[in-house]
Parts: structure tokens; C-alpha cells; sequence
């Protein structure tokens, strides 16, 4: 018998085995590289060159925009009107300082272990809407009055997007435990509000609360644009976050149900002490998918007519002060959106790692 | 007296803590409720539109509408009535969502299968699109696309040409129309009879293969049939067929099939942003699909392509299709973006100038939704019937 000594395998390491592996394992593979990196190679130095190194930055005015590369100088001018939009200046600093509490709030869910991260998260949710409340508009307390006519850009589509959210969790949740209930008109009801509401376009949402709101209230009592928007949005989001919700409720366990009526708990008490809180933990991510696209569909109450950030930014590139400065302008916009809702994204991936305690199987 | 209150039954409970009463209780409040709202609201629209001088009822939709309408596919003029305009606006909605929802699959598939690539370079190109197209607002894309793309192309007399037959530049996309001359109902009849010989080849197969088990290259030979008996048809009939190419007159280009830039725009914006949702979810789909899969059918000694076709691909479609519905019912109810930059869509046509020149607003938007509604209904139970049809059938 002989024996032949068998050389353990190579390690599959190394840059050329790597490659060999990755990009080049057979010729088609190799061929796609190849072509895909061309046009890669051939792509990447214009785009960079538009961007960064033949852009405008410094000067005083649209005059200094005379590079072949992106007019920066357009967005640093006009970064006020994105940002605040209207608001005068002099008061800006009472949406600096929700800017502050918003991120001080919000930022630390992102990073564990933080102290105190749950109540900042409390705060957030209840404290902060009351403090904007006060601060936003003004006319109390001696803080000078600023109308809703006056609210723009990046400040009013994170109005919008966060007052959207928190008014329609409780809503979403009635809604869920409404479609999920025993008795049938309610559950009829639920069924049909949450349907009609997911089935149409937002658009058309906004535009019935624009044009049709103010029919339906009684003489004397109207809305402001900003205010009919908001109650169209909180509606329609309601809708799909009772969906989400209803989701948490269904994943939990009968046997959740079931030992809460054993232990003579009545309807609210089970589902406020037992149910909910585990349902509300599970769809945690699914929420915040919601507030995602809820955040990107707030461009939309641009057609009705409220400045938002992109409609800040529609509005001047029209300046015929400026030439062609429309690319810069929707890049600037696509940037803050990217930016957060990546952000917030990844979070929620994150989260639904941590959150997965294998219910579900 | 006291002793024939024993025999009977225990008292129940109190009727207020008896459930079945309370259940009935809250649900004649809240029906009470819901129908007191109701009544309130359609009292305070009746008043106010009373007090408005703003007529009831649908009759507004015989009235002559007035205005022209920059794209139609039914016939459509200034002195049809506000009726028309709802099928000019509803037809342009479904094409603008028909040529979205064709083009989002194929890119969304092809997306999704090069983000499973082992090539490295091609799964991080896929995954950088689908990472950056799906975290920016659609209606920012459709603004790009429009305003910053199309109308900086150049003008029709330095148009963007594609040998000749295609022409882009800022007054749209234009492309050549094909015109069937006499003799093209016998292509027509051909394809019937290729797609009904194509059917039955497939039931004889099956029934076969069942019997002796032999194996017929279905695929080849239908595929065969399917293309080669029309264009047969096609040159017996002696090549019926004309095209008919948009050429420059004047400023602008005659002839031909003409996608005015709205469209053009709608139509790139909703594909590529549909496209990112649906790639994830063709991903998800395929992953989805255990290994044991794939390998028990490399045990059984199916080749790879069979083990494409026989096992992973139906398990994955039955993850993908769902989503892949509320998808399109998304792209559907985003198509009214068109509204933004003036495509007429339902909404823009509808609900924008039928409405602002009537002032019908409640029976417009009644219209309208009920119209998103029935479309949202339909896909809904296609996709129950066709989830009922593939589900796991667990004996």
C-alpha cells in the first residue's frame, strides 16, 4: 500500500485569487467585468469632475458660475430658503433649537447603550410635539407670531413627515384592533376605512383635503393649507400603519391571547398590557419602513401649493438670475433625502436583527 | 315561594357585564356614531355648496369641456364633453402604468438577478442603483428627469438619432409606427393557430410524459412554431407590413409614433423607481428558496436548467408574486404624480381641470377615487385568486 501525502488546500487568499474567483471565474464573467468596468472607468471621471473638481463654490453671485462643472455656489446661496423657508431671519433660532431637540432626541437610537436613549425616545414622542407647538408659530409666551404661510423647506417636510407619523400610530393602532375585532360592524368598518384610504394616490388625498375639506366643515370654521394638509396625510398614513400594526398583532402567539383572558384581564388591559407591547416591539421596523416612505412622499403637498424642501427648490431654479441650475438643485434635494432616509434605513435593518427573537418560526 | 327560585338557574351576569351585550351595545354606538358624522358632513356640503351656487349630481359630464387635452388615445377635441375627458384621462393613466409596469419587471428582474451575481463588480453596481434610486422621492426623479433631462435635449433640428428610425429632442421621443396593409389578417390567423398548436402540443406532452414517461422538448419545438408559422404567413401574404418613419418637417417631426416628454419622463422615473423595489424583492425570492431545494434536485439527477425551471423558480415566484402586485398597484397610484408636470393623467385632466372649470369638486373626486378604488379591487383579487392557486396545499 502506498502512501501519498495529500498538501492541505491553499488558502483562498490573495488580491489575484480573489479576482480570479469574483470577477473572472468564467468568460462570461469576464466579459462582464470587463465591459461593466469600461463603462464604470468612463463614467466615474466626468461625474467627478461635475461635482467636485471643475464646480463653482466661492463667489458672490450667479456671474462666478462659469466652470463647465456644478454651480455649489447656487445651493450655499439659497441654503436659508431650503432650509427655512420663509421664516424670518431673526427668529430662525426657534427652529435651530427644534432642529436640536429633534436630533438630540432621535440621534442617540442609533447608537446603543447611550444613557438614558428610552426617555430621550419618550421626549421625542411627547414632550418635543408640544415644545414645536409652542415654538414654531409663536403668539404665546411673547414669541412674535409666524403664520404657516410662511413655513418652508427642509423644516416644513420634517414637520409634515413627523407630525404625519405621530398623529397616525394611535389612529393606525384603533384601526388594527378595530380589523382584527370580534364584533363584526366594527370590524366592517375598520375594513373599509383602511382599504379605501390604501387604495387611492395621495395625490388625490390632498387634493380632497384642499377642495373638499372646507365644503364639508360648517360656515366659520376653516383650516389653514398647512393644517388640511396634515389631516389628509394623518388619514391616509393611518391606513397603512394599521396594516403594519395588524401584522404585530397577528404574529403573536395564541397562547398570548389566551393567558391574558385565563388571567381575567378585561379587552384594554389584555391588549394594553400584553398584546401591544409585544406587537408594537415586532413591528418596530415595519414602522419605520412607513415613516420612510411617508418622509419621501411629503414632497407631494408641493402641488397643493406648500413649499416644501423640493418645493423650495422648484420654485428657484425658475430665478432666470441663475442659468440652468436645475441639475444642482435636485441633486442638493436628492442628497438630504438619500442622506436620511438611508440612515434611517439601515437603522431599521439593524433593529430587525436585534428584534428577531424568533417568533415568527 | 323561596324554593322554586333553587331550581332555577344560576342569574347570569349583570346585562352590562354580559360580553354579547356589550359587543352589541358598541357597535350600535359606533354605527351611530359613523352615521351622525356622516350626516353632519353631507349637511354641511349640501349648505355650503347651496350658499356657493354650486349645482348637485353628474349632469356637468354631458356640458361641453372646453379644453384641448395636449395628448389623447380615444378621439378627443375642445367641444366634447367633460365626460370625454375622464376617459381621455383615465386611458392615458393606464398606458402611462401598462408601459411602467413592463419595463419596472424587466429591469427589476435583471436588477435583482445581478445582485445575486458571483461577479462582484455587476451584485455592488445592482446594489448601489437599488440603494440610491428607492431612498429619493419619486416626484424628485420625475422633476429630473423632466426639467433638468428633457428639456435640455436639443431642439427637433439636432435631434439625438438612433439609425434613423429614432428620434429624441425636446418636443419628445419619436418612433417609427408600423402600418398594416391588406393581406395581414393571415399573419393574424397564423399566430392563432401557432399559439392554439403551441397549447395542445403542450396537454399531448404532458399526457405523455405521464404515461411512458418520455420527455418531448416542449419549449424548442412550440418556440419554433410560435415564430416561424407567422412569419411564413408574413411572406406568403407578401410582406404586408409598412413603417411608417417620423421624419423632420418644418420645426418639428411628422409621421410616425410621437411620446410627448411628460410622458417620456413619467415613464423613465416610475420604471427605474419601481424597478429598485421590485429587484429587492426578486432577490428576497430567490434567496428565499432553501438549498436543500437545489441540491435534493441535483440528488435526483435534474440538470441545472430543469432545476431552474422545475423547483427553485416555482418556489420563488410564489414569495415574489404578492409583493410584486402591491408593487404595481403602487406604480398605478403613482402614475398620478403626472399632475406635477402636466402628463394627462386622470388626476391632472379629472381632478385638475374638470374639476377647477366645474366645480364639482365631490362628485369629481367620488369619481376618481371609486376609479383607483376598482383598479386596487381587481389587482387585489387576481392576486388572492393566483395566491390561493400556488399556495402550499399541506395534506
Amino acid at each position: 500500500m502506498t502512501e501519498t501525502m495529500i498538501k492541505p488546500p491553499k488558502r483562498n487568499l490573495g488580491p489575484v485569487k480573489w479576482m480570479r474567483t469574483h470577477l473572472f471565474s468564467s468568460w462570461y464573467n469576464s466579459l462582464l467585468t470587463l465591459v461593466v468596468g469600461y463603462l464604470l472607468v468612463t463614467s466615474v471621471g466626468p461625474l467627478l469632475n461635475w461635482v467636485i473638481l471643475d464646480a463653482t463654490f466661492q463667489g458672490n453671485g450667479p456671474d462666478d458660475c462659469v466652470g463647465a462643472g456644478a454651480c455649489w455656489l447656487f445651493v450655499k446661496q439659497r441654503l436659508n430658503f431650503f432650509i427655512y423657508g420663509f421664516y424670518p431671519d431673526e427668529l430662525q433660532w426657534r427652529v435651530d433649537i427644534m432642529f436640536a431637540l429633534l436630533a438630540a432626541a432621535f440621534v442617540p437610537q442609533f447608537i446603543e447603550r447611550f444613557p438614558g436613549r428610552k426617555w430621550l425616545g419618550i421626549f421625542g414622542m411627547t414632550g418635543l410635539p408640544v415644545i414645536g407647538y409652542v415654538l414654531i408659530p409663536g403668539g404665546v409666551l411673547g414669541l412674535e407670531e409666524v403664520g404657516s404661510s410662511k413655513w418652508g423647506g427642509l423644516m416644513l417636510t420634517l414637520i409634515l413627515a413627523y407630525i404625519g407619523i405621530l398623529a397616525s400610530l394611535p389612529i393606525g393602532v384603533l384601526l388594527a384592533l378595530g380589523r382584527r375585532s370580534d364584533m363584526p360592524i366594527i370590524r366592517g368598518l375598520c375594513v373599509v376605512f383602511i382599504e379605501v384610504w390604501r387604495a387611492v394616490p395621495l395625490i388625490t388625498v390632498l387634493f380632497m383635503a384642499s377642495v373638499m375639506l372646507p365644503l364639508f366643515l360648517p360656515d366659520g370654521v376653516s383650516f389653514e393649507k398647512l393644517v388640511r394638509a396634515l389631516i389628509g396625510i394623518t388619514l391616509w398614513q393611518s391606513a397603512y400603519m394599521a396594516e403594519v400594526i395588524r401584522g404585530g398583532l397577528q404574529a403573536i402567539p395564541r397562547g398570548q391571547y389566551e393567558a391574558a383572558d385565563a388571567l381575567g384581564l378585561g379587552y384594554w388591559r389584555k391588549m394594553g398590557l400584553v398584546i401591544l407591547p409585544q406587537a408594537l416591539k415586532l413591528v418596530i421596523p415595519g414602522i419605520v419602513n412607513t415613516f420612510i416612505s411617508l418622509f419621501k412622499d411629503t414632497t407631494l403637498v408641493l402641488i397643493i401649493g406648500l413649499f416644501d424642501i423640493l418645493g423650495a427648490v422648484q420654485s428657484t431654479i425658475a430665478d432666470p438670475a441663475w442659468q440652468n441650475v436645475a441639475i444642482e438643485g435636485y441633486v442638493f434635494v436628492a442628497f438630504c433625502f438619500w442622506v436620511f432616509c438611508f440612515g434611517i434605513s439601515r437603522y431599521s435593518q439593524n433593529l430587525e436583527r436585534k428584534l428577531d427573537t424568533g417568533h415568527k418560526t | 315561594m323561596k324554593k322554586q327560585n333553587v331550581d332555577s338557574r344560576p342569574a347570569g351576569p349583570k346585562p352590562w357585564y354580559d360580553p354579547r351585550v356589550r359587543a352589541l351595545f358598541f357597535q350600535v354606538v359606533s354605527l351611530a356614531v359613523v352615521f351622525w358624522v356622516g350626516w353632519v358632513l353631507i349637511d354641511n356640503t349640501l349648505s355650503n355648496m347651496q350658499s356657493r351656487g354650486i349645482s348637485t349630481g353628474f349632469g356637468f359630464l354631458g356640458e361641453s369641456a372646453g379644453f384641448g387635452i395636449i395628448m389623447h388615445l380615444v378621439p378627443y377635441d375642445a367641444t366634447m364633453s367633460y365626460g370625454r375627458t375622464f376617459w381621455v384621462g383615465l386611458t392615458n393613466t393606464l398606458l402611462v402604468s401598462a408601459m411602467g409596469v413592463i419595463t419596472a419587471t424587466i429591469l427589476g428582474f435583471v436588477i435583482g438577478v445581478a445582485r445575486l451575481s458571483s461577479n462582484w463588480l455587476v451584485a455592488k453596481i445592482a446594489l448601489l442603483y437599488i440603494e440610491i434610486i428607492r431612498n429619493i422621492p419619486l416626484l424628485l426623479q420625475i422633476f429630473f428627469w423632466y426639467f433638468a433631462v428633457l428639456s435640455n435635449l436639443p431642439s427637433p433640428r439636432q435631434s439625438v438619432e438612433v439609425g434613423g428610425a429614432l428620434f429624441l429632442n425636446n418636443r419628445g421621443l419619436y418612433l417609427p409606427a408600423p402600418m398594416t396593409q391588406d393581406g395581414f389578417g393571415l399573419v393574424w390567423g397564423a399566430v392563432l393557430v401557432a399559439i392554439l398548436a403551441a397549447v395542445s402540443i403542450r396537454i399531448w406532452t404532458k399526457k405523455r410524459q405521464l404515461a411512458t414517461g418520455q420527455i418531448f422538448p416542449t419549449f424548442k419545438v412550440s418556440a419554433a412554431i410560435l415564430i416561424l408559422l407567422p412569419l411564413v404567413a408574413f411572406f406568403m401574404a407578401g410582406q404586408p407590413l409598412e413603417w411608417d418613419f417620423p421624419a423632420l418637417k418644418g420645426f418639428n417631426f411628422g409621421g410616425g409614433i410621437t411620446l410627448i416628454p411628460e410622458l417620456v419622463a413619467l415613464w423613465i422615473a416610475l420604471s427605474l423607481y419601481t424597478a429598485s423595489f421590485i429587484a429587492e424583492i426578486v432577490r428576497s425570492g430567490i434567496l428565499s428558496v432553501s438549498r436543500g431545494q437545489t441540491e435534493a434536485s441535483k440528488a435526483l439527477g435534474l440538470p441545472s436548467g430543469l432545476t431552474l425551471r422545475l423547483v427553485v423558480i416555482p418556489q420563488a415566484m410564489r414569495v415574489i408574486i404578492p409583493p410584486l402586485t402591491s408593487q404595481y398597484l403602487n406604480l398605478v397610484k403613482n402614475s398620478s404624480l403626472a399632475t406635477a408636470i402636466g402628463y394627462p393623467d386622470l388626476v391632472a385632466v379629472f381632478m385638475g381641470t374638470t374639476l377647477n372649470q366645474t366645480g364639482q369638486a365631490v362628485e369629481v373626486v367620488a369619481i376618481t377615487m371609486a376609479v383607483y378604488l376598482t383598479i386596487s379591487l381587481l389587482i387585489s383579487l387576481f392576486m388572492n385568486l393566483y395566491n390561493r392557486a400556488v399556495a402550499i396545499k399541506e395534506r
